[in-house]
């Protein structure tokens, strides 16, 4: 048992909802209580779908137990299946029917409805929701694209003469954090380069189009998290190519293309002609002089957090504080990256152990889910959400991709803004005494008013803190705490957190005005 | 526990308080009744819900509370795993370590709920022996008590009535040799219940004492002197073991409205014998305000076509306060579960032609949606989207259960509640 207040992902069967909602032509019917019917507001309120997730929930009370929930899962496909004509459909349990042992795939076969069935078995007290989703994509393209019948790996694949070369495009789901933007911007990168877009899945794909996947050249994982497994059986089962680059930042999208052009035997040319991105003149134009080196901390599904990781460093010129996933499916790719950069993987799916990294970091911008936007709105510190879990806010109404050369200059937005600008940033360490330039002064494009009674009516932070009780312990003297209070508030937690952890290395029990200048110059490198 | 509908498909010939009711069967979309304690813990300061369940119970509680709660909410789920569920002795082990933990973290909670789930139902583990067990282990700083929110036996606002039914038992005798005292039953804002004082003060009813307490530490007490007034509708159980404490119920519509609430207060005004004039007095002003601020949204909802989904068993007071004081028109109020008993002083207000419903068959209950279409549809968030992308206009419902709207001072704000999304519709010109 373990307890939980927020968490990253939900069950497995929401990730087949996230599949079966992103698709066309499917139904899903879930053996589950009435109150796992909240799932639906997730698609209908979250993302603003402005369909219903085709999902039939038997809703089974206590009182059908034991006698006839079976029945009634019967009653509820057959009724889906008449109501809804869906092509196929998927059939499962949530938590709890999976204690009741119906067997869903079982009763739905036994009603010998005129379209496929395809059983899911998700074992709800072991997995979550992006196992869940990956396995059901999965699946399914097994059940479509397999029964289309097999080529062998060895067999080279033929284009046909003059044919443009194909490529199908997998992982984006419904629910997901700018899916349906990031496959618009990669279809026409890659329609640059002369590649045609076979099948997008499951995003907007039917059965029928997942039976189609063999013939494409190759395969775009976009979100490994879900694609891989389905990548991997159709690579080994029809000999397709992966291009496993995913297109997050300007050096990530170069490599995408590379790769893609190595793959496709085209000229990788014209998509990197010109400038296609604004990204690297940016970090390179002098006000972000004051993004150098910025200690940031990232958190989120892996997929996004390795690339988040690369694009920090390489093209921000940030430092990375802290990395860490709550996909224990990725822990070891995390892993890898975070000793690249010189810190220790934080894999979790506990926000509160999240909370207390954050919090012992004192990291300049936090880059995270929407767990983590709260956890540095509490701490004070900035915040871009890179990753699902995210809220309403994160659907935005403009075209807002990760993914590609638009997808970085997206980033670069989304990430600085947060901030203070440079030149803001200067001026505030300058006059930092005027009043118009006060604590409370948020970056001005942010709107004071807002931050300051945001600020007023929020608890103070009760964070889980890593301090020893002897650094708690450490006394300030009057005039040390008055000349702290003259550090810019965007960094002075960080210069208490230090000042205070070298006085305890020190052995110095009152921390004075000389105590708070050793430490900045023990830690200034 | 209150069980749902009859297991009879559509039953249309059932009748309630000489209505017609037509009663379904089949999907219901309708939130569990784990779901209350999105606001029994703010209510409740004191008190922590431990909910025994899965990763499903904890995403809902994520997902409907629709903002994240933060600053550590005191609620959570212990949640079970593939491992828990290999032997049962091991679980209540597991139990005991969960709360351990809970408890060392936040020594300021004084009562905890072990709230069961599905999960923990079906696996037959038994919360109210491990309560027993915790609350003698930690007696006296935290009392420990156990009700199921399980979506196989409650629905959305039938988990408070779990809750609170839980709570009856240790509530404090009141000697025999007491003054008649009386007792709000069923979860208000704040707010609401300092006005609700204020006017019994005015009618010289007192003690007036609440259910639940704002802190644990200030249960009310109950014996055969407590007359008792359920501020909502949805609390058969808790009606149940309060009786068994020889507390005797007031019949009386729900406080909402200007024609609910002064109903309500009568019925404790007439129980205490107090004299017209006075009644008079001491509402006047109230029913009054209330009517004024009724008279702005008489316009703009008058003559509407409202439907409604079931949700929070709040529809029938609901319906009546719009068909009676705003004059709209009903097509068909829909609640999960129609207790007659405590609907009766309601149904007897309602218009004569309404169409009834009880349970669910989401949808077949479309079908009649769209084929009536209403005006307003009063509905969940699972639905609303979807049908306002048809073409009509919705108002969760679940606002209605976390919004302050009884009482006197509150009835512009539930009528402006239902006036807002066709005020949106109507000003949006793409
Ligand atoms: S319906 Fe049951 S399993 Fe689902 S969230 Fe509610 S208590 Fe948990
Ligand atoms: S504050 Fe933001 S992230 Fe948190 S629940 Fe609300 S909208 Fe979602």
């Amino acid at each position: 048992m373990k307890l939980t207040v927020w968490t990253y992902e939900g069950p497995p069967h929401v990730g087949a909802m996230r599949v079966a909602t992103a698709m066309e032509g499917l139904h899903y019917v879930l053996h589950a209580p009435q109150g796992d019917t909240y799932a639906d507001l997730l698609f209908t309120m979250i993302e603003r779908r402005s369909k219903r997730p085709p999902v039939t929930y038997t809703t089974f009370q206590a009182r059908d137990l034991g006698s006839d929930t079976a029945e009634l899962f019967k009653t509820a496909a057959r009724e889906a299946y008449e109501r809804f004509r869906p092509q196929a459909m998927i059939v499962g349990s949530s938590c709890t029917a999976e204690l009741l042992q119906d067997d869903p795939g079982g009763l739905a076969s036994a009603l010998a409805l005129p379209i496929p069935v395809i059983p899911l078995d998700l074992p709800s007290y072991q997995k979550k929701e992006n196992w869940g989703a990956a396995e059901t994509f999965y699946r399914l393209v097994r059940a479509f694209a397999g029964a289309a019948g097999q080529r062998s790996a060895a067999e080279p694949r033929e284009r046909r003469p003059g044919a443009r070369p194909r490529c199908n495009l997998l992982g984006p789901t419904a629910l997901g954090f700018r899916h349906r933007d990031d496959v618009r911007e990669v279809t026409d990168l890659l329609g640059r380069m002369g590649v045609d877009v076979h099948v997008v899945a499951p995003l907007g794909a039917t059965p029928a189009d997942l039976a189609r996947l063999g013939e494409a050249d190759f395969n775009v994982a976009l979100y490994p998290e879900v694609a891989n497994v389905a990548a991997q059986w159709l690579k080994r089962t029809f000999g397709q190519p992966l291009v496993a680059t995913v297109p997050i930042g300007v050096g990530a999208t170069r490599d995408f293309v590379d790769e893609v052009a190595r793959v496709a035997g085209v000229d990788p040319a014209p998509a990197l002609a010109g400038e296609p991105s604004r990204l690297p003149w940016y970090s390179h134009s002098v006000d972000s002089t004051y993004l150098t080196g910025k200690r940031v901390f990232i958190f989120g599904d892996a997929t996004h957090v390795l690339a988040a990781a690369r694009v920090a460093a390489e093209e921000f010129g940030f430092t990375v504080a802290g990395l860490g996933t709550y996909s224990r499916e990725f822990a070891r790719e995390v892993r890898e990256a975070a000793r690249a950069h010189d810190v220790e993987a934080l894999i979790t799916d506990d926000y509160l152990e999240v909370e207390a990294a954050v919090a012992d970091l004192q990291p300049e911008l936090v880059l995270g889910t929407q767990m983590e936007r709260h956890v540095a709105k509490r701490l004070g510190i900035p915040c871009a959400v890179i990753s699902a879990p995210v809220h309403v806010q994160d659907y935005p109404a403009r075209y807002s991709p990760q993914m590609g050369f638009e997808g970085a200059n997206v980033l670069f937005d989304t990430w600085v803004h947060p901030l203070m600008m440079g030149l803001e940033e200067h001026l505030i360490t300058m006059f930092r005494d005027d009043f118009e330039f006060h604590d409370g002064a948020a970056p001005s494009h942010l709107g004071t008013a807002a931050l300051r009674a945001d600020r007023a009516s929020e608890p103070e932070p009760a964070v889980p803190s890593r301090l020893s009780a002897d650094e708690a312990a450490i006394g300030w003297a009057e005039e040390a705490e008055l000349e702290l209070r003259k550090v810019p508030f965007f960094v002075r937690g960080k210069a208490r957190r230090n000042t205070e952890r070298f006085a305890h290395e020190q052995g110095v029990g009152l921390i004075t005005v000389e105590t708070l200048y050793d430490a900045k110059a023990h830690f200034s490198r | 526990m209150n069980c749902l509908t009859a297991h009879s498909p559509s039953d249309k010939g059932a009748v309630r308080n000489g209505r017609p009711l037509l009663r379904e069967r089949g999907q219901h979309e309708v939130f569990c009744g784990l779901t209350g304690i999105i606001w029994l813990h703010r209510k409740i300061q004191d008190a922590f819900f431990l909910i025994v369940g899965s990763r499903t119970c904890a995403h809902l509680m994520q997902s409907a509370a629709g903002v994240m709660i933060f600053a550590e909410p005191r609620f959570g789920t212990a949640v079970i795993e593939e491992r828990d569920l290999a032997g049962l002795a091991d679980m209540h082990g597991e139990l005991n370590r969960v709360v351990e933990n809970l408890l060392d973290r936040r020594p300021d909670i004084r009562l905890l709920f072990l709230v069961g789930s599905c999960p923990s139902e079906v696996i037959k583990l038994d919360l109210e022996r491990a309560a027993e067990h915790l609350s003698r282990a930690y007696a006296p700083d935290v009392r420990v008590l156990a009700y199921s929110g399980s979506g196989i036996e409650t629905t959305f606002t039938q988990g408070e009535d779990a809750c609170l039914a839980s709570l009856v038992p240790v509530l404090p005798q009141e000697p025999d040799t007491a003054d008649r005292s009386l007792l709000v039953v069923g979860t208000l804002p704040d707010v609401v219940e300092d006005q609700f004082l204020r006017l019994f003060t005015a009618l010289g009813i007192e003690p007036v004492r609440f259910l639940p307490p704002r802190r644990s530490t200030d249960l009310p007490a109950v014996g055969p002197q407590t007359s008792f007034l359920l501020a909502q509708p949805f609390l058969d159980g808790t009606v149940r073991a309060l009786e068994k404490r020889g507390a005797q119920r007031l019949a009386a519509p729900f406080p909402l409205g200007a024609e609910g609430t002064t109903a309500w207060l009568a019925a404790a005004a007439a129980a205490w014998g107090i004299d017209p004039e006075r009644f008079q007095q001491a509402t006047e002003l109230g029913k009054k305000r209330a009517e004024r601020a009724l008279e702005r949204y008489r316009d703009r909802l008058a003559g509407k076509r409202v439907f409604f989904f079931p949700d929070s068993q709040l529809e029938v007071p609901l319906a009546r306060f719009l068909a009676n004081e705003l004059s709209v028109d009903l097509v068909e109020v829909g609640t999960p579960y129609f207790h007659q008993d405590y609907l009766a002083p309601e149904v007897d207000l309602l218009p004569p032609d309404v169409t009834l419903s009880e349970g669910q068959h989401v949808d077949k209950q479309l079908e009649r949606c769209r084929a009536a279409r209403p005006d307003l549809v009063v509905c969940g968030l699972g639905l609303a989207n979807p049908l306002e992308a048809e073409g009509l206009t919705t108002k969760w419902s679940i606002e209605l259960v976390f919004s302050p709207i009884q009482g006197y001072e509150q009835a512009g704000d539930l009528a402006e509640l239902f006036a807002q999304p066709l005020d949106r519709r109507q000003r949006l010109g793409v």
